[in-house]
């Protein structure tokens, strides 16, 4: 037997934690200055395998401390605590095009984390490693609810946070993928904020009626928070990517009954026209003409709102804006173009002067996907567009260094931004009484 | 002792619908041997609150802690920074809310926690109240579930009906082999598993024996075999490094413990102890809870009651509560000690013993429990043993235990072959 192997330990720490907590792997007991390296892999739920390792030397206690030291290859190199989530990709022989995404928020994501002898690059089914343990990676917090929402004719989900309220409430948009995507509203309840992920593509009125839904629909949402017991009505926030950034700003500008304390929105634009909203997008979507492909077959679709116009009849009047709007793009996104919509839309907010309502992140080398931190990047992926009925192998962006770190920051100013918003007594006149 | 707090600012604000404090702890899902950090945001700064912990436990009752605070001018409360005014525990404890916890008022006596089913987590949930006063009539401004799991991801459990061996076998994750723990406990009988599933989450494959079941320690022979073969069934595992493998023990166990490793199989050690008890040695105090320390001090004097600790061969750690009212674990420890060392075997053995801390030596950061029911073999009655210990001091002691057998057990287990090299 190897009188090596019985002797080193691996741990992680936490354990079990949230998806966006940072944990800390420690190797212990190998040789000193030993060569090693650390793997982890995943089976996602579509049974697809991902991995990602790291090359490491132990220290002269014969420890290896992966927030602390520097990896010298891989999947990721540098000082990386999270590289082994972030830098996980399909197995070699996958199917191309694959995204990584959690549809079940309600069993954590498990990640086997295991170290081997000598710097691998491959075979490691073939190779026992010298200790290997399982973490557990969790959208939900303990004590969250996740409560299904049929009414008023909504398909949407709501998570509300541990404890007896009321919360802050948060309706959270995707893009034209469609479907009900529940792990940022999740994520985001485990942080104390009542958010609902709505499908508003494939919601059970469109399936039924093959109608887009129209604005009520999102008023519809707005007031089934705003009434709900455990949300407080005057603190609610809208959260979008992608198309979903076209409906908040629509909604945040237009709406009459919408009061939105703040709003995020991500790798979207303001251009659209505005004399209808989402089925006349889906009319202008099919007049975009042919598309542009990369040299290995990668559509891109970042041209088609460009130039960003100047005409106010195809742009959502940002300068009309009165909540604080948080703008996070990337400047290597190939999908849409964020950038030069958000240098438009703080153009239009200084000449109106409303821009101290801005905050504007913009990332160089993040792509499209920007998502909660140490999630997989995704560059390219197979993606069926629901208004344009399109199937593609889409060029979504990012330099998946880069776009990892933005993930994190975004992330972490994005919940400072929320909390800012949502939690502190900003409105005057508020008077103080005792106990809730 | 701390004296009332005089507030220079009255602040009759309290929180307020539109300033929801945030509450949270990290990390929300831990071991029961790991800290987590307490956090209150968005409070009115210099304020008094009372952070309380409740358990439901699988017993039916219903367990609570609380720490009296005050907000600081950023309103913030932080339990691992901040002191504690009173409450169930006092001054700066991190974990306060967790090792303080005892039976809510009117809950019945003698109670103690212990979790069976090592599969799911305790559930505790922090809450904030407003002010300092009884918190029983009001409700809480914010609350928070958090996990306290004794296993964890990964770890398998396997239940061991092999024949007449009963128990639980916990293996950890990954390729192995591990060493290997057999894991005895005390005289209340029948199968706890929560500290073998703990262990097993340190990396150690554990099994946790069952030798007789609650209430029926019957004064016959109890083979010394059931124990060996336990011993077997554990070193003989494809997942055990067999030259590794330990004992741990509380109580009655640590009799058999040390008869395993003291004696070879020809002799059977039998709970003959059972048989002379010499039961009008047992005390009562004034809460009539039983004292069964003198029990033990009188047995000390029996030479033959006693394992011969002389034939020692393996290191031994001896963990004592000076103010143990139910076994006189610190005599007995004095006698090991006098015994091995006169044998030229005092080098293997190591001892801690911690002043104020009572009987049940637990994993870090449990209840302690100063007295408990137990069912009287002989009598099949019920009666409250004393178990000694002041509730500060024993938890701080079985932090600390906890910690020095988890580095006795790796420096023995795990890389007792570094002092080779």
């Amino acid at each position: 037997m190897d009188e090596k192997r019985c002797c080193v330990t691996l741990s992680v720490q936490p354990s079990r934690g949230l998806v966006d907590e940072k944990f800390v792997i420690l190797v212990q007991n190998s040789f000193p200055s030993s060569l090693l390296t650390i793997y982890a892999h995943h089976q996602c739920e579509d049974g697809y395998s991902w991995h990602a390792f790291a090359h490491y030397t132990s220290d002269a206690t014969g420890a290896v401390n992966v927030s602390e030291d520097c990896s010298t290859g891989g999947t990721y190199s540098g000082v990386e605590a999270m590289g082994l989530l972030w830098s996980l990709k399909p197995v070699p022989g996958s199917k191309p095009g694959l995204r990584m995404r959690k549809k079940n928020v309600q069993a954590p994501m498990v990640v086997t984390i295991s170290v081997y002898s000598g710097h691998l690059t491959e075979g490691f089914e073939d190779q026992v490693p010298l200790a290997g343990v399982e973490v557990e990676r969790w959208y939900m917090a303990p004590g969250v609810r996740r409560i299904p929402v049929t009414e008023d004719g909504l398909t949407a989900t709501l998570f509300l946070p541990s404890g007896p309220g009321p919360f802050p409430g948060l309706l959270d948009l995707w893009g034209g993928g469609g479907q009900l995507v529940e792990y940022r509203a999740a994520l985001l309840a485990s942080h104390g904020i009542a958010s609902m992920a709505i499908d508003y593509l494939t919601c059970k009125y469109t399936m039924e009626t093959g109608k887009i839904v129209e604005q009520d629909y999102f008023e519809m949402a707005y007031k089934f928070l705003q009434k709900h017991p455990k949300v407080l009505g005057s603190r609610i926030a809208m959260l979008g990517l992608s198309l979903g950034t076209s409906v908040i700003l629509k909604m945040a500008v237009h709406s009459q009954i919408m009061k939105l304390s703040c709003a995020v929105c991500v790798s979207g634009s303001h251009v659209q026209p505005m004399d209808g909203f989402l089925k006349e997008m889906v009319d202008r979507y099919k007049n975009w003409g042919s598309d542009r492909f990369t040299k290995d077959n990668k559509v891109v679709w970042r041209d088609l709102l460009l130039p960003i116009p100047t005409d106010l009849s195809l742009k959502v009047d940002v300068g009309k804006l009165q909540c604080p709007l948080m703008l996070i793009v990337g400047e290597d996104d190939q999908n849409w173009c964020p950038h030069e919509s958000a240098m438009d839309m703080k153009g239009m907010m200084e000449r109106a002067g409303n821009n101290h309502l801005l905050t504007l992140l913009s990332y160089p080398n993040a792509g499209h996907l920007i998502e909660p931190p140490y999630m997989p990047h995704t560059r390219v992926s197979n993606y069926r567009d629901v208004l344009s009925q399109q199937k593609r192998m889409v060029l979504w962006g990012g330099q998946t260094l880069e776009h990892s770190r933005a993930q994190e920051d975004a992330w972490r100013k994005l919940l400072v931004f929320l909390r800012k918003n949502l939690y502190s007594g900003v409105k005057s006149g508020s008077l103080s009484l005792s106990n809730l | 002792r701390l004296g009332p707090v005089r507030w220079t600012k009255v602040t009759a604000t309290g929180c307020t619908a539109s300033t929801p404090p945030i509450l949270s702890v990290r990390p929300s899902r831990a071991l029961v041997d790991e800290a987590f950090e307490v956090l209150v945001e968005n409070l009115p700064p210099v304020s008094p609150f009372t952070l309380r912990s409740l358990l439901h436990s699988e017993d039916g009752d219903d367990w609570e802690a609380y720490g009296r605070y005050v907000s600081d001018h950023s309103g913030r409360v932080s339990v691992s920074e901040d002191l504690s005014f009173g409450g169930t525990y006092s001054g700066m404890e991190p974990m306060g809310l967790i090792w303080s916890l005892r039976p809510v008022p009117g809950s019945r006596t003698g109670l103690r926690l212990r979790k069976k089913d090592v599969t799911t987590p305790m559930l505790i949930t922090i809450s904030l109240y407003n002010g300092h006063e009884d918190f029983r009539d009001n409700s809480p401004l914010v609350s928070m579930v958090t996990e306290r799991w004794y296993m964890g991801p990964g770890i398998q459990r396997i239940e061991i009906t092999d024949g007449e061996l009963r128990g639980a076998l916990f293996i950890p994750p990954g390729p192995g082999p591990f060493p290997g723990i057999l894991d005895l406990w005390g005289g209340g009988g029948g199968l706890l598993e929560y500290r073998s599933a703990l262990l097993a989450s340190r990396g150690y494959v554990c099994l946790a024996l069952e030798y007789f079941k609650t209430g029926q320690m019957k004064s016959t022979d109890m083979s010394f075999e059931y124990f060996e073969n336990a011993y077997h069934v554990l070193k003989d595992h494809p997942q055990v490094i067999p030259d590794r493998v330990g004992i741990i023990s509380l109580c009655l166990g640590t009799i058999v413990t040390l008869g395993l490793v003291a004696e070879s199989t020809e002799i059977k050690v039998s709970l003959l102890l059972t048989k002379t008890y010499e039961f009008n040695k047992i005390r009562v105090d004034e809460n009539n809870h039983q004292i069964w320390r003198d029990v033990g001090l009188a047995l000390l004097q029996e030479p033959s009651m006693k394992v011969d600790v002389a034939k020692i061969n393996c290191p031994l750690l001896l963990v004592n509560g000076c103010d143990d009212q139910n076994w006189c674990a610190v005599e007995t420890a004095d006698d090991i000690s006098k015994t091995m060392n006169a044998a030229g075997k005092g080098h293997l053995l190591t001892r801690l013993d911690y002043p104020e801390t009572g009987h049940l030596i637990e994993p870090p950061f449990s209840p302690h429990c100063p007295a408990g029911n137990i069912i009287m073999y002989s009598s099949n009655q019920k009666v409250i043993q004393r178990y000694g210990g002041k509730t500060k001091p024993h938890s701080d002691a079985q932090d600390d235990s906890w910690r020095k057998i988890l580095s006795f057990l790796r420096h023995h287990l795990y890389c007792s072959q570094k002092a080779k090299m």
